[in-house]
């Protein structure tokens, strides 16, 4: 392994790997940030040029993509409240409020530093405990899938915790949006009303686009910033970015945390970068002492979500090199790049071929330390374009979510779900809904009913249904995650009115001595 | 102001990008057209490709399809003299990118991958598929994928006899995993069920991926899979049956289902098809580029160390597959009553 770590360190420093693979990682932040095209399109589109180059070259470059384009998700979720990727869906709770306040800059090098730290978390995760954890993502089987899935739901409790009945409406409808389409197992077809093409459900990135995108533009027309102004005002301070960073490494906690969870969920294949970001700002609020402020624009927020969702490339590659199963779908298309270069996933990628791997991997770690580089000076330019008048960007962002949505699939309808998400989005975020809990139930929803199903399906062999459900380890310690999950507002609640009233009394029973004495 | 210049330029860049992402590399076109004229005067032969040719891929991105087209194109944009256009359609298992087919203008300038048996069997189980097995014009069938029955190492079976014997004792017992409901493998274990007499619990996943996988960690008992999967796993499982003619070559001493007596040969082949309608010169040069690139010995070579069984079926013997496989299937799920 040593000799392999000296030999990787070679050819990551060789100047031409190095400069395609930074070439890669600024391809990757401009296709991630622009809202549609995704970490995986940008990695397919990519790919037939890696042919001419030698493996481990064209693999550091892929790397490089995957790692610039989930970073690059965060510029548009922070500027525009859109996310460019999924898995950054999470940063904009937090990332565009603090845009709102002119504080871009400030999200943008905290998305940045964090990304960094949680992506190079990730990739040590993947070259020192891969065979080790994907005997883990093993274990997770059909009635898991199901329990993580409740598991993620029962986030709304904290996303919503202004109104739990919108919340809970707001999931069901994601919920409902998630079952358009053919019937994951049965196959049966669902809510197409006669539209082949909507066979294949609704895609979630067409959705976000709508769902985020629409009701931004409405709003700035509404809000009648045309002409008149711009969406938010940058000041262009000194020593943002250090100070930035320093109230960041303050809290090793958070980054550490949210970065293992990336690395978590991205080992078990099926949950992306999407479900890691919000997994990760779910704990980041509930652990925080100043709960209630996020959504109002809090760093710590924006560094939960980006940390996760970075760690999760290292972890999305765990099952992908060790057993050939792709963690997540960019990591599908890194599979078919190894395949077309004639490397097999398995123990013998790491044995015979150990010389490109360990190249591959420690690159990630290089890959990401670019990406912080490139991403901490490129914020204060970047975050400048939201000074723009709105009657530039407005046009500009309309435009590119129809592109955005048609590249997807190369599918026209897919512009009209697009802008019927878009106008429903509005409606809902009028009527003081919160996004988060309609995008979990649209993530989830497919995800709890494979497990469900087929959690029912195994259920014939045995004697009854719970021993399927309620009897298997892991799923013992998610439902009591789940438990804990959804009754945590109510106990913090509780716990808060306690302590008032503990004050209260020890005001009155200070009041009292004062009498007796 | 500046800064608005600026940024506005920085705007159009982007914007240029996304287009140029977005559709694809339309904008080689231009600079072949005038290359591929010339070709085509000099050798006679009708007009066609004088622009790029989509190739739609009706699956995810980094699947086994989009391998294969991926290891075709720069092959089919020598002998064609064009660019070679993948798009992903995916949706439906396949349906979704094969009505896309359909609908195109039947100029040769859309091809799409094809599956069998997918092509085959979505439209006997769903009335609203939207398209028919017969629309689907196949130019060439390139790949076979055998697909075999295995267990895990520690199974107690250790031949497919054990594992028939026990489920014969067992009905419906026995949990077998697969990717997709009337697939490949849910075909396969209709076969198998049919000739041996037996009823296995088929639990289906929506790919050979997360199949594999529930499979490995041991949630299922047993599992149909692609030799793709088979051999990439070989030191974890023990493989009890193939759906191949003869031996497989990575996996020389698994028996062929035919060996155990089950006349069976469950396999999912991947060739190309145009839209019905499409006129035969055309037809012609995408079939005769096909051939050619099936021909390659490189391509043979990687395909074999995949694990897979390169073929070589032209238009014309690829629809005499279809049809033949049209006709086993369609008598199998009459017997079967099913769907």
């Amino acid at each position: 392994m040593v000799e392999n770590f000296a030999g990787a360190l070679g050819h990551i420093f060789n100047l031409y790997n190095f400069m395609l693979m930074t070439l890669g990682v600024a391809v990757g932040i401009v296709v991630g940030a622009l809202p549609g095209l995704t970490a995986t399109m940008a990695l397919a589109v990519l790919v037939p040029f890696t042919f001419i180059m030698d493996p481990a070259t064209g693999l550091m470059t892929l790397g490089g993509i995957y790692v610039g384009a989930i970073y690059g998700g965060c510029i548009s979720a922070i500027l525009i409240n859109t996310p460019g990727t999924p898995s950054a869906i999470a940063t904009t709770f937090d990332g565009y409020p603090l845009a709102q306040k002119g504080k871009g800059e400030h999200a943008l090098v905290a998305a940045a530093f964090s990304s960094g730290v949680g992506g190079v978390i990730g990739a040590l995760v993947l070259i020192f405990l891969a065979p080790l954890l994907v005997e883990v993502a093993l274990k997770f089987g059909p009635p898991e899938y199901f329990w993580l899935a409740i598991f993620g739901l029962t986030i709304i409790s904290t996303l919503a915790a202004k109104s739990i009945l919108k919340g809970l409406i707001g999931g069901a409808l994601g919920l409902l949006v998630s079952t358009v389409g053919l019937a994951p197992i049965g196959g049966e077809m669902r809510y197409t009303f006669g539209f082949y093409q909507l066979q294949g459900g609704i895609e979630l990135i067409v959705a976000l686009i709508g769902f985020f995108c629409i009701p931004e533009i409405l709003n700035m027309i509404a809000d009648k910033k045309i002409g008149s102004g711009q969406v938010g005002k940058l000041q262009s301070r000194t020593g943002v970015a250090g100070s930035v960073m320093m109230a960041l490494i303050k809290q090793p906690v958070l980054l550490i945390r949210s970065a293992i969870i990336g690395a978590f969920v991205g080992i078990v294949p099926g949950a992306g970068g999407n479900v890691a970001g919000l997994v990760s700002y779910n704990e980041a609020v509930r652990w925080s002492k100043d709960s209630e402020k996020f959504g109002t624009g809090m760093l710590e927020g924006v560094a939960a979500s980006e940390a996760a969702n970075n760690s999760e490339v290292g972890g999305s590659l765990v099952p992908l090199l060790t057993l050939g199963i792709p963690g997540a779908p960019p990591a599908a298309v890194i599979m078919g790049a190894l395949l077309l270069h004639g490397l097999r996933p398995g123990p013998d990628l790491f044995i015979q071929h150990g010389a490109i791997t360990y190249t591959f991997l420690l690159s990630l770690v290089v890959a990401n330390v670019v990406m912080f580089v490139l991403g901490f000076f490129g914020a204060k330019h970047i975050a400048r374009m939201i000074n723009l008048p709105a009657n530039y960007l407005a046009p500009l962002i309309a435009f590119m979510t129809v592109i955005g949505s048609y590249a997807i699939r190369n599918n026209m309808l897919d512009v009209v779900i697009m802008v019927t998400m878009g106008l429903a989005g509005y409606i809902l975020r009028r009527l003081d809904f919160h996004p988060g809990p309609i995008v979990l139930g649209m993530i989830l929803g497919p995800i709890a009913e494979k497990g469900l199903v087929q959690s029912l399906m195994l259920a014939r062999s045995q004697e009854s249904i719970a021993v399927v459900f309620f009897t298997r380890p892991i799923s013992l310690v998610l439902i009591i995650l789940c438990i804990i999950s959804a009754a945590w507002p109510v106990v913090a609640g509780f716990r808060k009115k306690h302590s008032e009233r503990l004050r209260e009394q020890t005001v009155d029973g200070t009041r009292e001595v004062t009498a007796d004495g | 102001m500046r800064q608005v210049k600026c940024l506005s330029v920085l705007f159009v860049l982007l914007l240029a990008m996304v287009m140029v992402v977005g559709c694809g590399g339309e904008q080689v076109a231009d600079e072949k057209k005038s290359v591929a004229d010339k070709v085509t005067e000099e050798d006679q032969k009708p007009d066609f490709p004088t622009r790029p040719v989509t190739y739609i891929i009706p699956f995810n991105p980094g699947g086994q399809s989009d391998v294969e087209a991926r290891r075709q194109q720069p092959l089919l944009e020598e002998f064609l003299s064009t660019s070679i256009v993948i798009q992903y359609k995916p949706g439906g298992g396949g349906a979704l990118g094969w009505t896309e087919l359909m609908h195109a203008k039947a100029d040769g300038y859309t091809i799409s991958g094809i599956n069998i048996p997918h092509i085959i069997l979505q439209p006997i189980a769903r009335d609203n598929a939207g398209y028919t097995t017969e629309q689907i014009k196949p130019i060439a069938i390139f790949q076979g994928t055998p697909i075999g029955l295995a267990v895990l190492k520690d199974s107690p079976f250790d031949t497919l006899e054990d594992l028939v014997n026990y489920a014969k004792e067992h009905p419906g017992k026995v949990t077998v995993g697969g990717s997709g409901k009337w697939s490949g493998h849910h075909i396969a274990l209709l076969q198998l069920e049919a000739l041996a007499g037996i009823e296995f619990n088929y639990v289906p996943s929506t790919g050979a991926a997360p199949s594999v996988s529930q499979f490995l960690g041991g949630h299922t008992d047993a599992l149909f899979a692609n030799s793709n999967d088979l051999v990439t796993h070989k030191d974890r499982i023990k493989v009890l049956g193939l759906g191949s003619d003869e031996r497989f070559e990575a996996l020389a001493d698994v028996p062929t289902f035919i060996e155990l007596g089950y006349s069976m040969t469950p396999s999912i082949d991947r060739g190309a098809a145009v839209p019905p309608e499409t006129p035969d010169e055309v037809k012609k040069v995408l079939e005769d580029a096909f051939v050619r690139v099936m021909n390659n010995e490189s391509v043979r070579k990687q395909m074999i160390e995949q694990g897979f069984v390169p073929l070589r079926l032209d238009a014309v013997a690829a629809q005499e597959h279809i049809n033949k496989k049209q006709l086993e299937y369609t008598k199998l799920l009459k017997e079967l009553n099913l769907p």
